[in-house]
């Protein structure tokens, strides 16, 4: 159908971003394509390295599974931020991903970790890193004719692995002004053996810093090096100006809320 | 009318209800306009007030942001279908005139269904639990204050 | 032990039921065979003249029946009133020639479906040429400053200077002086129902039906002038449930509108806003004000005058606006002992959409600038917030108070309820919490504000502020009868949104009549049988409506007595009547009961007294107490007859690092007299509550340079949810007022008064170890950081 239609055909999933654009009749397709009843589309599968989500799984269903909260920690950690309950009753995991949003909890968790997304189309299916997936604002390397079919989720095997999710909103289930995500992992003797983090809402796309987390490995994560860490990727980050926000704010909720989140992530990794 | 209608079939409060509807029919205007079911209200169309609230397959969700046609096979609760088999109240609705827990009854509703979704998963919740509950549930006559009430005292009468 | 039986106590209200059942009947839920649907067109421009409309490809769209424009519905109608003195402003639901602000409707679909309308409204071609346009009200008042209706000739339109009492010379005897600016930022109560209205023209009967979410005073009356209709051609079925109002609902424009429509198509025609053409163009925006606040004080804290300039922008038309600057004079030195006063109001228009009557009519951002004045006097003194207001607040012997500018404050103990408040919230250690949170390094805040209700409505504001409008008559009425079953029926005569007025009523006519409430029904009359009412405005029903009723439940309970009298052929002193029952004191066998004596009424002519007319039913009809009069010379008048009382306490952490608020304790002591039902009160109460955190931390209409809404959804106007608003506390204090029936006073705008101004003092208290300050609503988190980030840097 994607393929016929070109533009004028959407895909609807939950309809929790694109139903109110729709409403307000700022977007129009003339077709819109359902998935919301591909079975092949809901699952949850847990692997040795990775977790696998089919794109049209509820927020709810993963919020709600222990065996992912176990493995991908910052789903449900991140899920705790995302709209309220009807949203995420409703709402996919794929689908708050396809739209993109550049301050969307989602979206940042699978920049950070590093998520693999697997696309289909009457070819054939690809994976993208989410690096390459997100690709500015509300903007997706996918293809006119391709559908978001799946997640894969990296899990992290050290056992000391503790991750964070902040963000700042003016209400609570707003869209993040600056949202913050870490996880970090930590060897036996309190040494970081492994950093990733990132920021939602300071640039086009979900921001991830791996640089600067590279080079938190090998230190023991003090509040100096995670201040510096959290400085270097309010530098990087190019925060927009609106209503709620200017982009002052913005880069400083940038450096607060990254070092806020790697703070937490560490004491959780402390606690496992 | 020009438009394609499309059949569906949807449970609503137990009873199978057809309907003949345009895609572009949203879930709320079919409850309301054509099965007369009003009580289920509209407030923004986008998504945020809630007062849309309706169950989805025992679920709460918002029907201003569902199709109609998206419907099709699923089970629909509304504000309608709370009542006990006797047409009783429910203790939940007992509850709200119990502590006064609404003004004009326009969020009602809505709000009924969340909190409702709420105890059906989560039988003795903490106060900031049914506000996170209803966080999605905007109300402009109670400030929330005998709204949180009635569903504590539903959670402890349902106990007994 | 209470005096009442019924009032007073808790009571289930008889709204509730049918509403958690889903039975109400809002106006979106009335369906008339035939009905069409209306979408409106309008206009993107915030001042331009209008080139040309072309509806061909409109009128060709599927189910489309009319499209009408101004040109057509201008010619067709009056112009809508506004009670100011300026005569070239019109107003039409339409505009013509020009569009005054953007979101202005243009043209009007009407359809088969609102689908269908929204359709063929995007095929609506108009020209535009745009023109100068002015958003900022000192701006829109400089010379040359584009104007909004040039016929007017400037942006002004009401201009009034008072002096009350000797104010110059109390500035210059005074110790200190201080000035500042606190500007209360565009918010209104916003209802989750928006407004809609549904009409029928009846060729038979020449009757135009109106069903509408309606609040406001000669209504049916102004649609009617407006269609021009005689006054009984309109019929406004007033039983339509409100989802809400809280002032707003006043579709004065919408109704004629749609009423036009009705009559000329021949078909039912109902309008429901969608949420987007209520925030831009239903015209139901608040007030939009700063007050330059000077204040004259002596070293002992003794407030001796203070000078408010208020200037209100009302948008580009006039509505009730102006009016909001005038209310406010009924308690301008607030609960304090303010021998001076002087209060400079000016309204002016800019290319903004226009503003409705909003909860408190004005006096709660009037408060809030009081309250912020003596917080700075405080501060400037170094002296306790709380000395200071017990030194200057109205000393419960003192009452009844008349303030500078004539009105009369009827009964209060201010001092009472303040330290109930502080009681129940244990201040001292609320303060402890807070220097510990400040030890800590978080900033953390108290505020605390001392506010009046003025309640009971009375429109004598009009006539202060435009001599030319003479209006005295402020009333409210009820009809009782009782059946030939025995059932009491109460008939009032006007909408409700919420504020159970069917409970009042009942309760009321129950406590008279000694019989249970439960068993009273409350109907409401439409606006052809409906005896005078002013409608739910200005905290006035349960003064007026609840007298109203006691008068006519009075008047039977008489007449029972009266018939039991005749027939036992004695005087009606001689009787003893309880709980419907009338019997001979001393000989309680001789009775007649309720029964007996209803038949009597009903049936039993031949058993009445002479001259005594048939049936069991009586109306009455009153007129606001202590109104009626005109102003004197120098603008003193009686306003509002009944003072209700707030002293909010609240607690306040700011994240330094974020600037976000985090409200956690929140008291309020009350005082509105007698409630005569509690929940109904308290629950109206957390509302104004929640409505006063909307308003000072997170609501505002905000406009771009260009004119445009910028918050016109929900994503950016942000009401407040349950995870805003903390648990809130109420405590209650009573000193009835000597005015009306048991001693109630108004309560429909309490928690709204005085929230804006406790949580705002608590900012400021939170952010003064800083020396950092915030005079604007509302505080956003923006506005926070802001304030709080170069004194960090520092």
């Amino acid at each position: 159908m994607l393929a016929t239609h070109g533009d004028s055909a959407k895909l609807i999933a939950g309809g929790q971003s694109l139903v109110p654009m729709m409403a307000m009749r700022l977007v129009r397709p003339a077709f819109l394509v359902d998935i919301n009843e591909i079975d092949a589309l809901k699952f949850v599968e847990i692997e040795k390295d990775a977790a696998r989500t089919g794109a049209c799984t509820r927020q709810r269903t993963v919020e709600r599974d222990d065996g992912l909260a176990a493995r991908v920690p910052l789903l449900r950690r991140a899920l705790a931020w995302v709209g309220h309950v009807q949203t995420r009753n409703r709402g996919t995991v794929g689908g708050s991903l396809a739209h993109a949003d550049p301050s969307a909890e989602l979206p940042l968790v699978a920049r950070v970790i590093e998520a693999r997304m697997q696309l289909r189309s009457a070819k054939g299916t690809r994976t993208l890193a989410a690096e390459k997936f997100f690709s500015g604002p509300m903007m997706t390397s996918t293809r006119p004719d391709e559908c978001l079919e799946e997640i894969h989720w990296p899990v992290w095997s050290w056992k000391h692995t503790g991750s964070a999710f902040t963000e700042i909103s003016v209400r609570h289930g707003d869209f993040a002004m600056v949202a913050a995500a870490a996880q970090v992992a930590l060897d036996g003797n309190g040494r970081c053996t492994r950093a990733a983090f990132g920021l939602g809402g300071a640039g086009g796309t979900p921001l991830a810093f791996p640089k600067i987390a590279a080079r938190l490995v090998g230190t023991r994560l003090e509040d100096e090096a995670i201040e510096n860490a959290a400085d270097g990727a309010a530098k990087e980050s190019d925060p927009g100006g609106d209503l709620h926000a200017s982009k002052e704010y913005r880069r400083h909720l940038a450096r607060v809320l990254a070092a806020r989140a790697l703070r937490e992530a560490r004491d959780d990794a402390k606690r496992q | 009318m020009s438009e394609t209608l499309h059949k569906v079939g949807v449970e609503v409060n137990g009873k199978p209800r057809e309907g003949h509807v345009p895609a572009r029919l949203s879930l709320v205007d079919w409850l309301r306009d054509e099965l007369r079911l009003t009580g289920t209200h509209v407030g923004c169309e986008h998504g945020v007030c809630g007062a849309c609230s309706v169950m989805l397959d025992g679920e709460p969700v918002r029907s201003c942001l569902m199709y109609t046609v998206q419907a099709n096979g699923h089970r629909i609760t509304t504000v309608e279908g709370l009542a006990q088999p006797d047409g009783s109240m429910s203790a939940l609705q007992d509850a709200f005139c119990e502590t006064h827990g609404l003004q004009c009854g326009y969020c009602t509703p809505g709000m009924l269904i969340a909190a409702q979704g709420l105890l059906d998963s989560n039988p003795d919740p903490t106060e900031e639990q049914i506000r996170d509950a209803i966080g999605g549930n905007l109300c402009r006559c109670t400030g929330y204050q005998q709204i949180v009430e009635a569903v504590r005292l539903a959670a402890e009468r349902m106990k007994k | 032990m209470s005096a009442f039986r019924y009032i007073g106590t808790k009571r289930r209200t008889k709204e509730d039921p049918r509403f958690v059942s889903g039975q109400g009947r809002y106006v979106a839920d009335v369906a008339l065979p035939g009905m069409k649907h209306v979408a409106l067109v309008a206009s993107p421009h915030a001042s331009a003249r209008i080139v040309s409309i072309d509806t061909k490809a409109a009128l060709a769209a599927p189910g489309v029946l009319y499209v009408l424009a101004g040109d057509e519905f201008c010619a067709g109608t009056d112009s809508l009133v506004t009670g100011v003195d300026a005569p070239k402003l019109t107003r039409f639901a339409l505009a013509k020639d020009v569009v005054r602000y953007a979101g202005e409707w243009v043209a009007a679909v009407v359809a088969d479906s609102r689908a269908l309308a929204e359709d063929a409204a995007e095929l609506v071609e108009v020209e535009y040429e745009p023109l100068p346009h002015v958003i900022d009200p000192e701006k829109a008042m400089e010379p040359g400053a584009p104007l909004v209706h040039p016929a007017h000739g400037s942006n002004v339109i009401l201009h009034k200077r008072f002096v009350w009492g000797p104010v110059e010379e109390a500035f210059a005897n005074a110790e200190h002086k201080l000035a500042f600016r606190a500007t209360w930022g565009r918010s209104a109560t916003v209802p989750i129902e928006t407004f809609g209205v549904a009409a029928q023209w009846n060729p038979g009967t020449e009757i135009l039906d109106v069903w509408a979410s309606i609040q406001m005073p000669k209504y049916p009356d102004q649609v009617a002038k407006a269609l021009r209709l005689p006054g009984n051609g309109v019929r406004v079925h007033y039983d339509v449930d409100v989802g809400g109002s809280y002032g707003v609902k006043r579709g004065l424009k919408h109704t004629v509108l749609v009423g036009y429509l009705a009559k000329r198509l021949g078909h039912p025609v109902r309008f429901i806003e969608d949420r987007l053409e209520n925030m831009r163009g239903g015209d139901m925006q608040g007030p939009d004000r700063f007050f330059d606040m000077q204040v004259a004080f002596d070293s002992d804290g003794t407030i001796r005058a203070w000078k408010i300039r208020a200037v209100d922008d009302v948008g580009a038309y006039a509505g009730r606006a102006p009016f909001q600057l005038g209310k406010p004079i009924t308690a301008i030195c607030g609960p304090y002992q303010i021998p001076a006063v002087e209060y400079d109001a000016t309204s002016v228009l800019t290319n903004k959409t226009p503003q409705e009557a909003v909860r408190g009519f004005g006096q709660s951002p009037t408060n809030f600038a009081m309250e912020r004045c003596v917080d700075r006097v405080a501060g400037f003194l170094k002296m306790d917030r709380i000395e200071l207001r017990r030194k200057n607040l109205i000393r419960k012997d003192q009452f009844p108070y008349t303030i500078p500018s004539g009105s009369s404050y009827d009964s209060g103990d201010y001092h009472a309820v303040l330290d109930k408040a502080l009681a129940a919230v244990d201040y001292p250690a609320l303060v402890r919490a807070r220097d510990e949170a400040r030890k800590a390094g978080r900033l953390a805040g108290i505020g605390i504000s001392t506010c009046l209700e003025p309640s009971g409505g009375n429109s004598a504001f009009e006539v202060l502020l435009n001599p030319k409008n003479e209006t005295t008559t402020w009333m409210d009425s009820c009809l009782v009868r009782v059946d030939l079953a025995g059932s009491v029926t109460g008939v009032m005569n006007t909408s409700s949104a919420g504020q159970g007025h069917e409970s009042l009523v009942s309760t009321v006519i129950g406590e008279i009549l000694e019989r249970d409430p439960a068993g009273v029904r409350v109907v409401r009359a439409d606006s052809l049988t409906a005896l005078p009412s002013n409608s739910p405005v200005g905290s006035r029903m349960a003064i007026m409506l609840g007298g109203a009723a006691a008068g006519a439940a009075k008047k039977i309970k008489e007449t029972l007595v009266a018939i039991a009298a005749h027939n036992f052929e004695c005087s009606p002193e001689d009787l003893e009547y309880r709980d419907g029952n009338v019997s001979l004191k001393g000989a309680p066998e001789k009775r007649l009961t309720w029964d007996q004596l209803v038949e009597i009424a009903h049936r039993k002519f031949h058993r009445m007294p002479p001259g005594m007319e048939p049936g069991l039913q009586a109306k009455f009809v009153w007129e606001v107490p202590t109104g009626g009069g005109l102003p004197t010379p120098d603008g003193r008048i009686q306003m509002y007859p009944c003072y209700s009382f707030e002293a909010h306490v609240v607690y306040v952490e700011i994240d330094p690092d974020t600037g976000k608020p985090r409200l956690s304790k929140y008291v309020c002591g009350h005082d509105c007299g007698v409630m005569i039902n509690p929940d109904i009160v308290h629950g109206m109460t957390y509302g104004g509550i929640a409505h006063g955190i909307g308003a000072t931390l997170y609501e505002k209409f905000s406009y771009t340079e260009d004119g445009q809404l910028a918050a016109g959804t929900f994503m950016d106007y942000l009401l407040p949810s349950a995870m805003e608003v903390p648990p809130l506390a109420i405590v209650d204090h009573c000193t009835p007022s000597p005015l009306t029936t048991f001693g109630q006073k108004g309560s429909g705008e309490a928690g709204y008064l005085g929230a804006p101004a406790a949580i705002a003092g608590a900012v400021n208290d939170a952010l003064s170890p800083l020396s950092a300050a915030i005079e604007a609503l509302p505080m956003s988190h923006l506005a926070i950081w802001n304030a709080i980030q170069p004194k960090r840097a520092a």
